[in-house]
């Protein structure tokens, strides 16, 4: 790979930023329209290159990565102008007379680290807030998907004002020297321990992070429920979300020990529809991406804790890089598969007696990006959203919280900090910078020294909002 | 007014705490989400730790405890060991009043920061300077812990020409803002005043006559003025001034009384630019004059030096102050007033850039010590067939046409008549 100077990169993307040039309306709608152009024009490029890196069905391809990052297109567009607007707030008897706002800016120049399980999205998501929040931006797309990184590359050079949008296709050389560099924001999308790494890089420059990380997102299942309908919205939330390598699939699922075999069986028969008798034959499941990965996940099968808890599955195609939907029956919570976040098509159930047993288990976790409920019960339901902390909630569904553009999508210690989608993007982009206008007139001689005691009771009358403390000091009775 | 305004903040989230604990429900869901309910939660974070400064260190550490407290945190909250008898009140006093199983006040200095440090907190509040913050951000990247810092920088002041009674005005703010903000050393406290070299001498006396009439003409008689910290941040302070080039630009002042660690309200005329005093924050009782040709020429001045926590600009010029608003970056910038921005709890009060990470004061206080959980319910009924694979065309078209709400099509599918009609996508 040809030397990559990013620091005389940093310098250009700054000389650009001090232009002005990205801050106006105008740019930042052209710059927009131009992602949305990309994504609908190059449909065909985009699914191809996805199935390249990880044979993704093209239903998944569109609906969660591309019809996805056109919406949040079309949204910024439609909303730009509100977005940018200034805040009107209340001031109060303190200040008065003033009026005061507050002022979206850009923060400058950002840093954009995506991810390869969802490498269109988790790329251009991020860079439509950075774009619309009127940043420049420099994408560095995963290395794990490269057809995408390439394509990304590629049409981002076509449809978009390099000047001020770039792309740094590399690996860990790349993404150090970038990290060098004193950003305006980072935005982050991987795992925990890069994500120490990308803090750590930041804390030199004090640049403030949106890290979007994972964890084991538990899904608890409670009787009394259409079974059917709950195993099916598993299922479309693991296997069906790139075979389990997405951040917010269902890690692992908790149920009653009696719930347990129905609950086993219907996941069964809603499998086997799904994918078919055989389903590393089955066109409609991502492969695992790369060979490191198929290893990683072969090691959690073949834990010697785990034998004889694999009830369903486990068949793997090493040259394919291919596991079959795989669930797991009461493995030990010491196990590895129940100490990592799986990121794959395994799917371990835990049974306990009472189904609020759950939240102990889940709560003696590191919070996760996610968790699930399926229930009927109102007052579970009500314990779960109070009791249960993860980045969001979703109550009988798996993974649909992040299409929802008015909910901010992000984690919670472990499982991240910062948000993003809809007006979070825009908002993760920004500095709400403090305007506070004040007038010459009425100016308050108590604030100014030599200070007197008649000042301070007037002052603390004033800020107690107590208009008889008022008159009393302005007339000199003191307390 | 430190002390009022804390009590201020109590108020304040007394009255609110309310509405803040409740969820706030978000707008529109797709239609193909239905039915579907959408609500940010509010939450607390956990065990947060508040390390406070030495300078205002009663309200930096508990207007930051408020926040944490109405948020539903667990806190421990360290004072800065550079205002021991503030420190010890606080150790002494909040356990009597507060529940001392959920917040505790650690006193000490290094040892015991670096100590803390150490554990995994899920917040971690830091008041004080650009340099201890990388300290703790980076301690803090160890647990992937957020974090607020509250930092500095210098807060410039820009001075445009204003009739002889908004001036009088303006200058009372300006030595307000200087040396009755803890004699100088204050986060948003000016630093620096720019001006056009026409107004400089006038500038400089009604400086010199507001702080004769403010603090006393000279050392000995120097009154309403709060003194230097400690021996090294005197020792700091007045090395400024050792630079012979700066020396040489004092106009007014200079002296101190290294006893009691007071330095006399000084104004310098142009130091130079490399002088550390004008590189450095200055955090305490210099003020710098920098003599411009034009007062637009201040934008440019400030964009080349660091982001700063505030901006000041006293101007009448409406244009001026729409370029100052979009062409300069700060936490703050303030019109015509100096430091009041602080006690408006309708705005965010924080820095960008090197100035600091996160905001509070008001509602900002209770979210920055909050996690906000999103949380979607759904029901059983009416669930997607062609959400689910087997993929096949229909389900495709159904899910590219229901995404995009286009009804019509919706309806030629499900009727089977699309393929006749069938439009591009």
């Amino acid at each position: 790979m040809a030397f990559f100077d990013a620091a005389a990169m940093m310098k250009g993307l700054r000389g650009t930023y001090a232009s002005g040039r990205t801050r106006s309306y105008e740019w930042r709608v052209s710059q927009l329209k131009a992602l949305l152009k990309l994504a609908s024009f190059h449909e065909k490029e985009i699914v191809d290159a996805l199935r390249s890196d990880l044979s993704k069905p093209e239903l998944e391809s569109f609906l969660q990565e591309i019809a996805l990052l056109k919406e949040s297109c079309g949204l910024a567009l439609k909303e730009l102008h509100r977005w940018m607007a200034p805040e009107k707030v209340k001031t109060m008897m303190t200040t008065f007379p003033s009026s005061a706002e507050i002022v979206p800016e850009p923060l400058g120049v950002v840093l954009v680290i995506s991810a390869w399980n969802y490498p269109f999205l988790l790329s251009l998501d991020p860079v439509i807030g950075a774009i619309a929040a009127g940043n420049a931006v420099v994408l560095k797309p995963s290395e794990i998907a490269p057809a995408t990184s390439s394509v990304l590359a590629k049409l981002l050079g076509q449809y978009m004002d390099c000047s001020a949008v770039k792309v740094v296709e590399g690996a860990i050389p790349e993404t150090t020297a970038l990290l060098e560099q004193k950003w305006d924001k980072i935005f982050y999308t991987g795992n925990g321990k890069v994500g120490r790494i990308v803090s750590a890089a930041a804390a030199k420059h004090l640049t403030p992070l949106v890290l979007e990380l994972g964890g084991k997102s538990p899904v608890i299942v409670d009787s009394n429920v259409d079974l059917k309908v709950a195993a099916r919205r598993i299922i479309a939330g693991k296997w069906g979300c790139n075979n389990g390598q997405a951040c917010v699939s269902p890690d692992y699922a908790i149920t009653t020990k009696e719930f347990a075999p129905d609950l086993i069986d219907t996941l069964r028969s809603e499998l086997e529809k799904f994918y078919g008798k055989d389903p590393l034959k089955s066109n409609d499941l991502s492969r695992i991406v790369n060979s490191n990965h198929f290893n990683r996940l072969s090691k959690l099968l073949d834990d010697d804790k785990i034998s004889g808890k694999i009830i369903h599955g486990g068949q793997k195609d090493i040259a394919n890089l291919k596991i079959a939907p795989t669930i797991l029956l009461d493995v030990p919570g010491d196990s590895l598969i129940m100490e990592e976040e799986i990121f794959g098509p395994l799917l371990p159930i835990l049974t306990v007696n009472n189904v609020e047993d759950s939240f102990n288990i889940i709560k003696s976790k590191d919070k996760p990006l996610a968790a699930y409920l399926f229930t009927n019960n109102k007052k579970l339901k009500e314990n779960f959203i109070s009791n249960i902390s993860a980045g969001g909630l979703v109550v009988n569904d798996t993974t649909m919280h992040l299409a929802v553009p008015t909910l901010p999508f992000g984690g919670v210690g472990e499982s991240g900090m910062g948000a993003y989608h809809g007006k979070f993007s825009f908002d993760a982009f920004s500095h709400k910078k403090a305007v506070l206008l004040r007038s010459f007139a009425g100016d308050l001689s108590s604030r100014y020294p030599p200070y007197t005691p008649k000042k301070l009771n007037l002052l603390k009358a004033l800020v107690n909002g107590s208009l008889l403390g008022i008159l009393r000091a302005l007339l000199g009775w003191h307390d | 007014m430190i002390f009022c305004k804390t009590k201020g903040g109590w108020t304040i989230h007394l009255d609110f705490l309310q509405l803040l604990t409740t969820p706030f429900k978000q707008g529109q869901i797709p239609l193909l989400f239905f039915p579907a309910r959408a609500e940010v939660l509010p939450e607390p974070l956990g065990l947060v730790l508040i390390l406070a400064s030495w300078n205002f260190p009663i309200s930096l550490a508990l207007d930051p405890v408020i926040g944490a407290i109405s948020a539903g945190n667990t806190v421990v909250l360290k004072p800065s060991e550079l205002s021991p008898a503030s420190s010890s009140f606080l150790a002494n006093t909040v356990p009597r009043y507060l529940d001392s199983a959920a917040l505790k006040v650690i006193e000490g200095g290094h040892d015991a920061a670096e100590q803390l440090l150490q554990q995994k907190w899920d917040k971690i509040f830091f008041t004080g300077s650009s340099r201890v913050g990388r300290i703790i951000m980076a301690a803090a990247a160890n647990h992937l812990t957020p974090v607020t810092l509250e930092l500095g920088g210098k807060c410039p002041t820009i001075l445009d020409s204003l009739s002889i009674s908004d001036l009088e005005v303006a200058i009372k703010r300006i030595v307000g803002g200087k040396w009755g903000l803890c004699s100088g050393q204050a986060c948003i406290g000016i630093d620096y005043v720019l001006v056009e070299e026409k107004f400089a001498s006038i500038l400089v006396e009604l400086l010199k006559k507001c702080i004769k009439a403010f603090f006393g003409d000279s050392m000995p008689n120097l009154k309403n003025l709060c003194r230097i910290v400690s021996k090294s941040h005197f020792d700091r302070v007045s090395n400024l001034l050792g630079d012979p080039r700066v020396a040489a630009s004092i106009v007014h002042g200079g002296s101190w009384d290294e006893q009691n660690l007071m330095i006399e309200p000084t104004i310098l005329l142009d130091p130079p630019l490399d002088a550390d005093i004008m590189s450095e924050e200055i955090f305490g009782p210099l003020l710098p004059i920098i003599t411009l040709n034009k007062i637009e020429e201040s934008i440019e001045f400030i964009n080349l030096r660091p982001k700063p926590l505030a901006i000041h600009a006293f101007t009448k010029n409406e244009r001026f102050k729409k370029k100052l608003l979009s062409e300069t970056s700060s936490g703050s910038i303030t019109f015509n007033d100096a430091i009041v921005q602080f006690v408006a709890d309708s705005l965010p009060f924080g820095g960008v850039g090197e100035s600091g990470i996160g905001r509070y004061h008001g509602k900002y206080s209770f979210d920055t010590f909050s996690h906000e959980k999103a949380v979607l319910q759904r029901s059983f009924y009416l669930d997607l067939e062609p959400r689910y694979p087997p993929w096949n065309d229909f389900k495709l078209d159904f899910i590219k046409l229901a995404y995009k709400f286009d009804y019509l099509g919706l309806l030629l599918l499900l009727s089977g008549l699309r393929r006749i009609f069938k439009r591009s996508n």
